[in-house]
């Protein structure tokens, strides 16, 4: 794992925390989504906190797709759960939810998952699948990164 | 009353960002290293690659249905709650999907992290 690697995994964490921050107080001052008004669920992303959420979660979608691309899915999804412990710190801090001592202890738990995952190593060694486009590219080692 | 409709979005959600997670991260490893394609063929061989790759856009479909029931389960519930327990249970059906699907080697290292995220979870939606 190069330190571009732990870079593009860090983005997942923050843009994916911020990005859901957004948009939950975005939505809580929209208001509540009636099924019989559904046509409201598209309109909701002209308000300015759910686009920018929107935005965020781009970048996080950027990160998320470039860390598939050379890692497990049981690899990065970890990675993503450590935005949890960031979006309970933002709940408490800034949109001053009330986050009880279980849902703490729930935090501390994820994060041992995630350190456990981190660990190991990021990808499972197969032969290449069928279709792969990456057979034809100049082989680039971790060390010329 | 707005809690069950809270969970049955977080139902929605799991169901649908776990059939997108195993699609998007098939397509990727289809597109091949993101840095190297980048570097060696440049952005836009990278961009285009993606986006023409018939898993990523169905697993786009899949995470847009799952994007959409979050901002319901959102203006329903408190976000402490929704996004916690919709994603990390994700996490652990994206586990068992990853080994079924994808065929990774799901060690015990992952299964732990695994069952540490679930009753994560559980303390997370008390």
């Amino acid at each position: 794992m190069s330190f571009r690697k732990y870079l593009v995994l860090a983005g997942v964490t923050l843009f994916s925390a911020v990005g859901d921050t957004l948009l939950a107080r975005g939505m809580k001052e929209t208001g509540s989504i009636s099924l019989q008004h559904l046509s409201s669920i598209f309109l909701v992303v002209l308000h300015p906190g759910v686009a920018l959420g929107i935005f965020f979660l781009f970048a996080f979608f950027a990160c998320y797709l470039t860390a598939l691309s050379w890692a497990d899915l049981t690899y990065v999804l970890p990675a993503t759960s450590l935005s949890y412990v960031l979006v309970a710190l933002v709940a408490r801090f800034w949109l001053h939810e009330n986050v009880s001592l279980s849902r703490w202890l729930g935090v501390v738990l994820i994060s041992l998952g995630v350190g456990f995952v981190t660990q190991g190593p990021a990808l499972t060694h197969k032969p290449r699948a069928a279709g792969s486009h990456s057979s034809a590219e100049p082989a680039v080692t971790e060390a010329q990164q | 009353m707005s809690q069950i409709y809270a969970w049955c979005a977080v139902a929605v959600i799991v169901l649908m960002s776990t059939a997108g997670d195993v699609l998007l991260s098939r397509a990727m490893k289809q597109v091949g290293h993101v840095g190297q394609v980048w570097r060696s063929r440049g952005l836009f061989v990278v961009i285009g690659r993606t986006l023409a790759n018939p898993n990523f856009l169905l697993g786009v479909a899949a995470m847009a249905t799952a994007f959409y029931s979050l901002l319901f389960g959102l203006s329903w519930g408190d976000m402490s709650l929704v996004v916690p327990a919709s994603a990390s249970l994700t996490f652990v059906a994206s586990a068992v999907a990853a080994k079924l699907f994808l065929h990774e080697h799901v060690d015990r290292r992952r299964w732990l992290a695994a069952l540490l995220v679930a009753v994560g979870v559980v303390l997370l939606a008390r």
